[in-house]
């Protein structure tokens, strides 16, 4: 599984470098709601989002050797390119003259914690993001969980402390974005 | 249930933090908890952590992406770096087309895949139609796919099936496969066929693919596939009730000049089958004869000739004798077999017959 991932990473940079324009509607249709997902939680608007998503799809394009495996997936590293230009964006705007440069950080830092979070939920391992989804979402308190996941209810406490734990990286700062998620991740 | 001496330890408390932030355990869990935190540094310190954690926490969005953005993306990027293999102009539509429906399968869930869906089409002289699944149309888009597929010898099979036979043999092995194998198969072919169109390029153009009963060159089977692909998602998104926009204009008038230049053939054959009047007489290949002029309005607008008594005819304005005035998606939709001929709403003068052998050769252009 995981080596076919990231034989698929190489196949398409391979394609990209190529110049073949098949393989970049591939990669769109493969990523475009991740960045664009992410690009709309920092931003908050529909527009600067398009605008985000059009810059990171031209510079994979443009400079398909900048992926490395050796940092992560090309899933990760697209996320992180995503995730600096919707904040460069932000604090672009942000920065009008009327707010003081503090407000203008804790808006960037928060956007930007928000982001990570919603990319670490989507890439953790399904059991402990469907434990989280249990709790959180439908209420269910960890022994419904517990019998619901069919789990034991020492399993359920566990799932939920870690996946909150994982959450908690996001508040960490940019390095998070892009956990090196090696091709060997955690299942 | 737990005895009060078991909530003590650290070790229980410590593992209850998650479901504690989350207000996922029991009252007497919560309260324990709660005293541990004033006395243990760690767990006070993680407590929080978790607490800011939850904040995180978001119902997904389920933000469809603009279906518009994907040729804006593309195109911006292929500005700053030209392709050296582009994707030729006619396999544009069918690459944009299941770009669109694989959007809206990622988007409903595995649940109604098996929900039901009603495929119509025109039979020549009745509307039928069928009932099938979400997975179902996949399938069967996939195995008509693989007409295209034989003929850029990626099957190694010579093909002869027709598409209801294709369809047929999916469908029949097609019990047990979940859902998300069915979309990867039809999505992967996609992709491959895209690719290897790319790479061959012009060459390929003018190869033919055999349907059975007719063949078409390379080009336009793309642009059928391109149209069976948005009429198939416009069933799939009315039976999952989901909004479904039509393809781009410039896309959408090259599905309809295919249909326009396939008319005449349908016409014939037609004849020959005994559904529409004789030929008023018969004209030499190449020449102009009796035209009926097809005016499309609104999205994929156009003006087209269609020859009335030979397919090797050519139309002309001269030799115009009827009119019919249709909106595009009007048109699409008849020729989806979506609506009978004698319902579509098009503005008609001139010779009636050959409005109503036009008409009902559109709808026939329909199948399943």
């Amino acid at each position: 599984m995981t080596n076919d991932a990231l034989r698929w990473d190489l196949k398409m940079q391979q394609r990209l470098a190529h110049g073949e324009a098949a393989a970049l509607g591939e990669l769109y249709d493969r990523f475009a709601s991740l960045v664009h997902g992410l690009a709309h939680r920092v931003l908050g608007d529909e527009s600067g989002a398009d605008r985000v998503t059009r810059e990171v799809f031209a510079h994979v394009w443009e400079h398909p050797g900048d992926f490395d495996p050796r940092n992560g997936s090309l899933r990760s590293q697209i996320a992180s390119l995503a995730h600096r230009h919707a904040v460069s964006r932000l604090r672009l705007a942000e920065d009008d003259g009327e707010r003081s440069a503090e407000e203008v950080e804790a808006k960037v830092r928060a956007a930007s914690a928000a982001a990570r979070a919603d990319y670490i939920v989507t890439s953790m391992p399904a059991p402990l993001r469907a434990a989280l989804d249990l709790a959180y979402f439908r209420r269910l308190d960890y022994r419904q969980a517990a019998d619901r996941l069919g789990v034991t209810e020492d399993e359920a406490r566990r799932r939920l402390r870690l996946g909150l734990q994982l959450l908690s990286t996001a508040h960490d700062g940019p390095r998070a974005v892009s956990p090196p998620q090696r091709y060997g991740a955690v299942r | 249930m737990s005895t009060a001496s078991a909530i003590t330890s650290h070790p229980v408390l410590k593992s209850l933090l998650g479901a504690w932030a989350l207000a996922a355990c029991s009252a007497e869990e919560t309260a324990a908890v709660e005293a541990h935190l004033t006395d243990c540094a760690a767990c006070a310190e993680e407590a929080v952590r978790l607490r800011d954690a939850v904040a995180l926490l978001h119902p997904e969005d389920s933000l469809d992406l603009d279906p518009t953005l994907r040729s804006r993306v593309l195109a911006g990027a292929l500005g700053r770096r030209p392709a050296r293999i582009p994707v030729p102009g006619w396999a544009a539509p069918y690459e944009a087309e299941a770009a669109r429906l694989d959007a809206l399968l990622r988007d409903i869930g595995e649940t109604e895949w098996q929900a039901p869906v009603r495929l119509a089409w025109f039979d020549g002289r009745d509307a039928v139609s069928r009932e099938a699944t979400v997975a179902g149309v996949i399938s069967h888009l996939a195995a008509v796919d693989g007409i295209v597929a034989d003929a850029l010898g990626l099957t190694g099979d010579a093909g002869t099936a027709t598409p209801e036979e294709r369809t047929e043999t999916a469908w029949a092995a097609q019990s047990g496969v979940r859902a998300p194998v069915v979309r990867a198969a039809w999505r992967d072919q996609g992709h491959t066929l895209i690719r290897t169109a790319s790479f061959e390029g012009g060459r390929a153009a003018d190869l033919a693919v055999e349907y059975g009963p007719f063949s078409l060159p390379l080009r336009d089977a793309f642009l059928d596939r391109a149209f069976e692909c948005w009429v198939h998602a416009e069933d799939i998104a009315e039976a999952v009730d989901y909004p479904y926009e039509p393809p781009s204009s410039s896309h959408l008038h090259r599905m309809i000049d295919l249909a326009a230049r396939m008319l005449p053939h349908t016409i014939a054959a037609r004849r020959r089958a005994g559904l529409a009047p004789p030929a008023r007489g018969l004209v030499r290949a190449g020449t102009p004869g009796r035209a009926l002029h097809l005016e499309i309005e609104g999205r994929g607008a156009g003006h087209w000739y269609i020859p009335l008594d030979s397919p090797g005819a050519v139309g002309t304005p001269e030799e115009e004798v009827a009119h019919v005035a249709l909106d595009g998606l009007e048109f699409c939709r008849l020729a989806a077999g979506h609506i009978p001929p004698d319902e579509a709403a098009a503005g008609q003068l001139g010779d009636r017959e050959a409005v109503q052998d036009v008409l009902f050769a559109t709808a026939s252009l329909s199948r399943l």
